[in-house]
């Protein structure tokens, strides 16, 4: 009964929770992600996706991840695309609003060849923050009376104990890794971010292991002297890896916003035909450069300078 | 003006999701704290913020606390920093989505992809959820908001969104009328109001089906009716909305010069 949790403790107790530097390549930290994890994806939409190291999972020929994040775009459509993943949990999932319903994720789901669990934006950050807190579910007053929950095997519906008030259940998500990606953190581990959080700390304490991807590592000196400004402890932490522009095409907070004119062409490109299309691009862009700075090169300069300036310019008065 | 003169001019006038935008953003009073959806709902609360509303209060379930978008930066979803900017406060998704839930929440604003009399909304599937025509981008923050506070939703006006059953219930609405919803655990919100380009309506205390409650100005309820896949109720004081002010237009189209969200 209470096996889920001794286990989750097991690994806990058994992870180096020491201060010590950690700071690895991104290909050796995809090579801390196994077949068949549960993979937790911080940031949400367009916002600090850990795109870098999606990429490098992909590359590293991953498959059967079972991929959790709040709302998903072109980020479930490369795992989809490169077979890495075929179950993803989410509460939306399209490339994003202006570029119309996914293509790809149509593809694939519609042909049943990947599983997309629906559950709503609140539930999947309940499930993060119950996986957070060491507990097997939390409560909540959402999803009821939807079509959702019949499709949910794991969702439950309880009365009450004090009260007799109706409330939904829903299970704790610890996932095995959690990919998270932030403006700064130091060797430790020990991470600032800046903005919008999305569901970052309850994934990161929720997970067995969670791979940092950062704009740049600072001295751990620098984290003390704003401690407060410190998201995520380097206890939860196995790896940090440094990448700038680890978002890209996607946004990190203050540094980049989206690449406006890849997503674009990226939709054009599955609208014509997504098969086809994510195989290209994927050959393109994530095959085909020989290092992340090749890719970035791919991307061009222009379009990296152009969501730096209006990225930055969230400071500006 | 007769019927047909009076559409003409709506017609090079303004788009009719312009139309929408502007009469949305009427729905909304001073001080309310609203919940907005990406889409047209983001752009009309933050044009009636613009115009008549200066205190209400925007959320965005990305995390953002009073929101002040700024003309020509609208957001690709409302999760990215454009949507922080000049913001009170950032927060955690999870925990912005609470707020619903504790009851700070006077208004959910959303867009729809289909709706049904009772106001249900389905933005998971279209045709047999098991084997669909479509699979939708899903529910995001909309079940939450239907779920927990008063919905004004905003969408075109057509055939195949408003049908006499939703294919799926994303987002509760009055369930199958009646005290449906109550009864399924949701003992709080419900519709409110759905503005479309055609009218706004509302719905009936007892039998809770939607309700046509004003006619944009040159819209017939034969014309509203022919566009709707159910049988609509018509209040008994039907009124006929004011067009969209130049002002209304103007201060619209500065916010979205590029018509990201007003096609």
């Amino acid at each position: 009964m209470t096996q889920a949790y001794l286990e989750l403790r097991r690994n806990t107790v058994a992870r180096d929770r020491s201060l010590r530097e950690k700071v690895i390549s991104l290909e050796q930290a995809a090579s801390l992600v196994k077949d068949g994890d549960r993979i937790g994806i911080g940031g949400s939409t367009l916002s600090r996706t850990p795109i870098a190291m999606i990429w490098a999972l992909i590359r590293a020929g991953r498959k059967r991840l079972t991929c959790s994040r709040g709302i998903m775009s072109s980020d479930g459509e490369l795992l989809l695309g490169s077979a890495a993943s075929d179950h993803l949990i989410t509460s939306w999932f399209s490339q994003g609003i202006v570029w119309g319903v996914s293509k790809v994720m149509r593809l694939y789901i519609e042909s049943k060849r990947a599983r997309f669990d629906e559950w709503s934006h609140m539930a999947m950050g309940l499930r993060f923050r119950a996986g957070a807190m060491g507990v097997p579910f939390l409560p909540v007053r959402s999803m009821m009376g939807s079509d959702m929950i019949a499709r949910l095997s794991e969702i439950r519906e309880m009365a009450c104990p004090y009260t007799g008030d109706r409330l939904v259940l829903v299970p704790a998500l610890n996932p095995d890794v959690a990919l998270i990606h932030v403006q700064r953190c130091d060797p430790y581990g020990n991470a600032q971010m800046d903005g919008l959080q999305f569901m970052d700390i309850d994934l990161a304490m929720a997970a067995n292991k969670v791979i940092l991807t950062t704009e740049r590592i600072v001295s751990n000196d620098q984290i003390r002297r704003a401690p407060d400004q410190t998201k995520i402890p380097f206890l939860a932490v196995e790896a940090v890896v440094e990448v700038p522009f680890g978002c890209a095409p996607h946004e990190c907070y203050g540094v980049y916003e989206p690449f406006f004119k890849h997503h674009d062409m990226y939709a054009e490109l599955m609208r014509k035909d997504p098969a086809k299309g994510i195989a290209e691009y994927l050959d393109r862009y994530v095959y085909g450069p020989k290092s992340w700075t090749e890719y970035l090169d791919l991307i061009g300069t222009e379009e990296l300078l152009d969501a730096a300036r209006r990225g930055r310019s969230i400071y500006d008065d | 003006m007769t019927t047909e003169a009076t559409s003409k001019a709506r017609a090079s006038n303004h788009t009719a999701s312009e139309l929408l935008a502007v009469m949305a953003s009427r729905l909304l009073k001073d001080g309310q704290v609203v919940f907005a959806g990406v889409g047209i709902p983001l752009l009309a609360a933050t044009l009636a913020q613009r115009l008549h509303t200066p205190g209400l209060t925007i959320l965005f379930e990305g995390g953002t606390i009073g929101a002040f978008v700024e003309p020509g930066k609208l957001p690709p979803s409302t999760n990215e920093q454009r949507c922080t900017r000049r913001a009170n406060m950032v927060l955690s998704s999870t925990d912005v989505l609470l707020l619903l839930q504790r009851g700070y929440i006077d208004i959910g604003f959303m867009g729809g992809a289909q709706i049904d009399q009772f106001g249900n909304l389905n933005s998971s599937f279209i045709g047999d959820p098991d084997n669909p025509t479509t699979r939708l981008p899903g529910t995001g923050g909309g079940n939450d908001i239907s779920s927990l506070t008063d919905m004004i939703v905003a969408m075109k006006h057509e055939k195949r969104r408003f049908v006499h059953r939703v294919d799926f219930i994303t987002s509760p609405g009055f369930i199958r009328g009646g005290t449906s919803r109550r009864d399924s655990g949701l003992v709080v919100g419900g519709m409110y109001r759905v503005v479309t380009d055609l009218g706004v309506m509302g719905f009936d205390d007892e039998s809770r089906r939607m309700k046509v409650l004003a006619l944009h100005p040159g819209v017939t309820v034969g014309e509203i009716q022919d566009n709707t896949g159910f049988e609509l109720l018509v209040t008994d004081d039907l009124s006929v909305t004011e067009p969209p002010s130049g002002r209304e237009l103007s201060v619209l189209r500065h916010l979205d010069p590029d018509r990201l969200y007003i096609a």
